[in-house]
Order: structure tokens, then sequence, then C-alpha cells
């Protein structure tokens, strides 16, 4: 007995040796992360960007709205495409057949299928479509066989064992799951607009290919407009998206890439791009090369990239925690007061909108190359969500207190800290791997991270040699989500207390 | 001839014996009503009877917390009961487009439960009266030798409720119903069975049983 119930206890981690753990570990990597300046004067550029930014320009309207419109075209075919695949392939996603599939396509990030596609069919509107589509289909396979499996089974019961399986499906289970699963689509849809707004900057025509356009030749004010035209976008998606206008938006979406050129393609460009995926010793017919090529490949790509991937992502992470932790009171009211909680809503939502990817490019623009920018940026925009996840249940936490409870600093750190500890550590694992899956993405900006010898090997057409990156880096992040969800298990209270991580 | 024959039985589920030594015999034509206080069996000894009788001949089943999907109108649900009869594309097509004498026979057995209103309404719209009605009509459409019921008109006022057991008596020949009011089950059994302290207590014709013998059944 006594035993069994130490072995418990050593099972059990304690919450703060956790956290403690990681920002240890977070300081520990900084003597290897390249965190310089780059002999930038960071102040000179943010004095030019910042008047821009005062004075947007909107005289380059036509391409603004066009790739505006582009934006939105290319993320509602993509999550079109892939809730209607992940809608076919949800009811059999117990079957191995179908669910290790999803998980592949689901675990190579959107910008690098752009990469893929591009290298393999072109840049057209195929490509920005598919890169978006691809990765969905897994998700959303995933999380609609979820909903159908959570979905009330008391009317598929009463139906009994002789009615069908279609019948017994779209009788008692789809009517059931379809609400959860629209807003579920809704939510994927403004995850598929900032990709798709990042799609932009491996080429294709959206938001972020203006901005990156404006940058170059150093027209801030319409830097500026770009920025403020992609918020408002975001920030009302759910007023222009209603679900009596989603054909529409559909066909039209559809019809816009439909006027994209669509770049030539030699014959059986597609087959050429799968032979180009096979490892080069395979091709020249040499069997036993291929032992000393993988060997080169991890010398020479994966370790290295793996380990500057982990060493920013380690920092980025211990930065995400303490700004959420720091920041999640300032949107509770009876902590920060009416006009400081107003500003910190407003700071947080900007700083949600910008994915990851787009906030680290301004910062290059602004430190110039190095782990920099990439680290503040996954900081910033993950410490956001957390902040805006944990204030949410903050709030609700403080409406249950009692009427004589403490207010400002005394609640937060008495009434709210302690409560909410656990699901804040809880988010921060859960947000573990998206942040290595970015931070690996980040290296198409330049940092030495995964995505920078994918990005290379891309360049030089080695498809093979892309493809053996983006397995080390699926293995990388499920790895950390084995990793976060073994933490997450022994850190479980048995009163159970968690948010709902539902923010891209 | 007999429909069902229990010989001291145990009945639970998962596992937990909820009844013991239930010895009953289920003759066609009987209207059987059970009575006893909440948690004395009487869904174990429904949920025992609906699963022998099932695989023999056709039942009509009415659960107590009703299994209606909330998204679908009255009509669809109604429509439910007869969705076993037919395949797959069958009931595809029922389900996008009803046909007309398909819906003919979901509207007759609505408004016979005064739902004719409500046919085309989301269930998840209704009150639990309408709700209760809704799960009685899908089991009407149904129909067969045998209505299973557990609380059928427990969310219906008197009169409601006493129209509603007329209704079951003349449209099915054997009904098993579990009832919690006393002179709706004394009104509309042809044999009452009273459960309590996980036993059969009681089983007579409701003429043969005194108000004494049923108040036990709650009391103590």
């Amino acid at each position: 007995m006594r035993r069994s119930r130490r072995s418990m206890a050593a099972e059990r981690l304690s919450r703060l040796h956790v956290a403690g753990g990681f920002c240890l570990a977070a300081l520990a990597c900084l003597p290897f992360a390249d965190l310089g300046l780059a002999g930038v004067d960071p102040w000179d550029a943010l004095a030019r960007m910042g008047a821009g930014l005062l004075r947007p320009d909107f005289s380059a309207v036509e391409d603004i709205f066009r790739a505006t419109a582009l934006t939105v075209g290319f993320a509602l075919a993509g999550v079109t495409i892939g809730g209607m695949a992940g809608l076919v392939l949800a009811p059999f996603y117990h079957l191995r057949a179908v669910r290790i599939p999803a998980i592949a396509l689901r675990s190579v990030h959107e910008l690098f299928w752009a990469l893929f596609l591009i290298a393999a069919i072109g840049l057209g509107p195929m490509a920005g479509v598919l890169a978006i589509a691809l990765p969905y289909a897994g998700i959303f396979a995933k999380v609609f066989a979820e909903q159908i499996e959570e979905a009330d089974p008391r009317p598929a019961a009463w139906l009994g064992p002789r009615a069908d399986a279609l019948t017994r499906f779209l009788w008692t289970r789809a009517p059931l799951a379809l609400r959860p699963m629209w807003s579920y689509w809704l939510y994927r849809f403004e995850c598929g607009m900032r990709a798709s707004a990042v799609l932009g900057f491996v080429g294709l025509p959206t938001l972020g290919f203006q901005l990156d356009a404006f940058f170059k030749v150093g027209n801030y004010g319409a830097v500026s407009a770009v920025m403020m035209v992609y918020v408002i976008l975001i920030a009302t998606i759910r007023l222009w998206m209603r679900p009596r206008l989603v054909p529409l938006w559909i066909a039209a979406a559809f019809a816009l890439l439909a006027t994209i050129p669509v770049p030539p393609m030699g014959q059986g460009a597609i087959l050429r791009a799968l032979n180009d995926m096979t490892p080069a010793p395979i091709r020249g017919g040499d069997w036993a090369g291929l032992i000393p090529w993988l060997g080169d490949r991890l010398g020479d790509e994966i370790l290295p990239g793996l380990a500057s991937t982990l060493v920013a992502g380690q920092i980025a992470l211990a930065l995400t925690g303490l700004i959420a932790f720091l920041a999640f009171g300032l949107v509770v009211r009876e902590v920060a007061g009416r006009a400081g909680r107003a500003g910190a809503d407003l700071v947080l939502i900007l700083l949600r909108s910008f994915p990851e990817y787009m906030l680290a490019y301004l910062f290059l623009q602004v430190f110039g190359p190095s782990m920099l920018p990439a680290v503040l940026a996954l900081a910033l925009h993950n410490g956001a969500i957390i902040a805006h996840l944990t204030g949410r249940e903050a709030a609700g936490v403080t409406r249950g207190l009692r009427a004589d409870a403490p207010r400002g600093l005394t609640l937060w750190g008495w009434e709210l800290v302690p409560r909410l500890f656990g699901p804040f550590l809880a988010l921060c694992l859960y947000r573990w791997e998206i942040i290595l899956r970015e931070t690996a993405v980040m290296g198409l900006l330049g940092v030495a991270t995964l995505g920078f010898y994918v990005d290379t090997a891309m360049q030089q057409l080695r498809l093979d040699r892309a493809l053996v990156l983006l397995i080390a880096c699926g293995l990388m992040t499920a790895g950390v989500d084995a990793l976060s969800r073994a933490i997450r298990a022994r850190l479980r209270s048995p009163a159970r207390h968690d948010i709902k991580p539902d923010t891209c | 001839m007999s429909l069902l024959r229990f010989r001291d039985e145990t009945l639970g589920h998962g596992g937990r014996a909820v009844l013991s030594g239930v010895s009953l015999t289920l003759s066609p034509g009987e209207r059987v009503v059970l009575l006893g206080r909440s948690g004395a069996g009487k869904s174990t000894l429904l949920a025992a009877m609906h699963d022998r009788l099932r695989a023999e001949m056709r039942v009509a089943l009415v659960p107590q917390e009703h299994g209606l999907v909330p998204q679908l109108s009255a009509e669809r649900n109604a429509l439910m009961g007869r969705l076993d009869d037919h395949g797959a594309m069958h009931n595809l097509r029922t389900l996008i487009h009803p046909r007309a004498q398909d819906r003919a026979g979901a509207a007759a057995v609505l408004d016979e439960l005064g739902l004719a209103a409500q046919a085309g309404q989301r269930v998840e719209t209704l009150s639990g009266g309408q709700k209760q009605r809704v799960a009685l009509a899908r089991a009407f459409w149904r129909g067969g030798a045998v209505l299973i019921a557990d609380e059928p008109v427990s969310a219906l006022d008197e009169t409601q409720g006493a129209q509603v057991l007329d209704r079951i008596a003349e449209r099915f020949p054997t009904a098993l119903v579990a009832l919690h009011d006393v002179a709706q089950a004394r009104a509309f059994a042809t044999r009452i069975i009273g459960l309590a302290r996980g036993r059969i207590v009681l089983d007579a014709a409701p003429g043969r049983i005194d108000n004494a013998a049923i108040a036990a059944l709650y009391g103590g």
C-alpha cells in the first residue's frame, strides 16, 4: 500500500518543477542561440517603418484589393476541399489505412506543402489550394471523427441493430455532429486565412506577397495599408462568413482562382516530381549507397537543423509562458481596470491575428537576420493566444468569487494564479508542439532551423533531400507531442480544469 | 401461448444486479403497468423485456430519455420508426425528400398526438411535452405487436396523458408501460406489477390491488 502510494507520488509531477525545468532548459539554450542584431540599427529601421505605418498609403488599392480577395479565395477553396475530404474520411478514421495517411498529411506545415507543390506542379492556383487542403484534410478527418464519436449515442441505440450502417450514420450520427462540425469548419477557416496570407511569402499572390513586395521597395505606407486590411479582414470573419452565404462565397472563390494563370506544366511533371523524391542513390540503382546517403543527410542537415530548431523553440516557449503569465491578468477588468483591460485586449488581438511567420518577417526587417525575430514573433503570438485563453477563463473565475474578493494585483496573485496555473501550464505544453512546428518553418526566413535546409533542398530541386527533412520534421513534432502529452497526463490534478485550446 | 417468460432471473446492467428473483410470464393482449419508486428497477425490467422480445417480434420502444435527433424535424424523427424496414438508399431518399405516402402517414400520427402544427419544426425547439409526443409518434409510426414505454406521459398534463394512453391501447395489442400516476395506471392496465427492494412485490389485476398495497411501494 505504502509503496504504491509513494510510486504514485513519484509519477505525479509538481507544476512548479515542470515550469522551472522548462525555464532552466531555455536558459541553458541561450549560449547556443544566435540572438544578435546582425549589424543593423533597429532604431533607424523602426523610425522609418514607424513613420510609414502612421501614414497608411492606399494608392496601390487595386493590388491590395486583389491580394485580399485572393487571400480569402485560397483560404476558402483550401478549407472547403480539405473539409470535404475530411468529411468523407471521418467515418473510416478508426481504420489504420485512413488514420496513418491523415497523420502524415497534417504533420507537414502548409508552407512546406506549398514549397513541395510549387516544385512539383508549378506556382499556380492548384499549388496554393492544395497546400491548405492537404494538411487540413488530415486535421478535419481526425476532428470530425471525434465529433461523430462524441455525439449522443441514444438515437442510434433506438434504431437497434437491424438498420444498416449508412442509415444509422446519416439519420442518427451526422445530424448530431453537423453543428460542432460547422463551428469547427469556421474556426479552421480563420486558421486558413492566416495560412493563405503567409503563402504569399513563398510566391502565391496573397497579402503576404504584397507585404513582401512593398517592403522590398521600402513603401512603408503601403505596408501599413496591407496590415490594416489584413487585421480588419480577420477581425470581421464572423460577420461576413454566414452559413447562408457560404455556397456563394465558395463559388466566388473558385471563380476568382480560375483567373490566375496556370503555369505551363510539361508532360509528366508529377511523375518527374515523384521520381525526384526517390533518394538519389536508389535512383542510380545503388541500394548500398542509401545508408551513407542517409548518414550524410543526418550529419549535414537533420542534426544541425534539429539542434537549432530545438534551441530556438525552447527559448520561444519559455518566453511565451512568461509573456502569457504576466499578461493574462490584464484582460480581467477587476485586475487591470476598464481602460487597462480594453488596451490589453486590443494588443492581444493584434498579436493573435498576425501569424508567427508574418510577425517574424516584420521583425526581420527591424532586427536583421538572426534567431531574434523568430523567437520574438513566436513568443509574442503564442503568448498572446495563451494570455487570451487563460484571461477569458480568469474572467469567469472572477465572476464566481466571493463579493469581498480583492482586486488588482492581489486578485491576480492570490485568487487567479493559484487557480489557473495548472490549466495555464497545460496550455503552454499544448502549444509546445505548435511552437516547434512554426520554429522549423521560420527557417524559410533564413534562420538555420530545419526549414532552412528544406528550403535549400527545394531550391536546388533536390526533392529527395527535402522529403527526408520533412519526415524528420514530422518525427520531431510527433516526439514532442508525445512528451507533452505524457507530462500533461502526470500534471493532471484530480479536479480537472482544462481550458479548450481553440485558436490557431 | 406466452410472449415472454422469466424464471427466477437476475437482471441488471454493467454487471450490477438491480432486480433479483424475477419470474413473470407475459401473454398477448395484456397491458402491463410497472409501478415503483424511481430507482426501483422499472427501466431495467423494461430493457430486459425489450431485449428478449425484439429478437422475435416487432416491438416499438419509447425510452425515458426519448433518444430523438434534436436537429431533425418532428416529421423526420417520426419517420425514423420504419428505417430498419428499408435499405440504405431508400432511407437516404426519405431523409432528403420523404415520399408523399410516408409524409401523409407521419402527418396522421403527429396529428393524432396533437403535433400537426409542429411537424416541420426541429425537435430541439420543442417543449418537453412535445418532445415526448414526438417519441410516441415515432413508436406509433413504427407499430408492432408490443409497445414498450418508459414513463411515456410524464411530461403531459392529466387529460392529455389519459388520451395518449387510450391511443396506445387502441394501437398496440400488448403494452408494457412504466408509469408513476396510480390513477392512470389503474385506468390503463389489465395488470399491475409493483417493484420494491430489488424484487417484484406485487403482480395482479388492478381490481384486485388495494390502495394500501400500492402506497406501500412508495413508502418506507
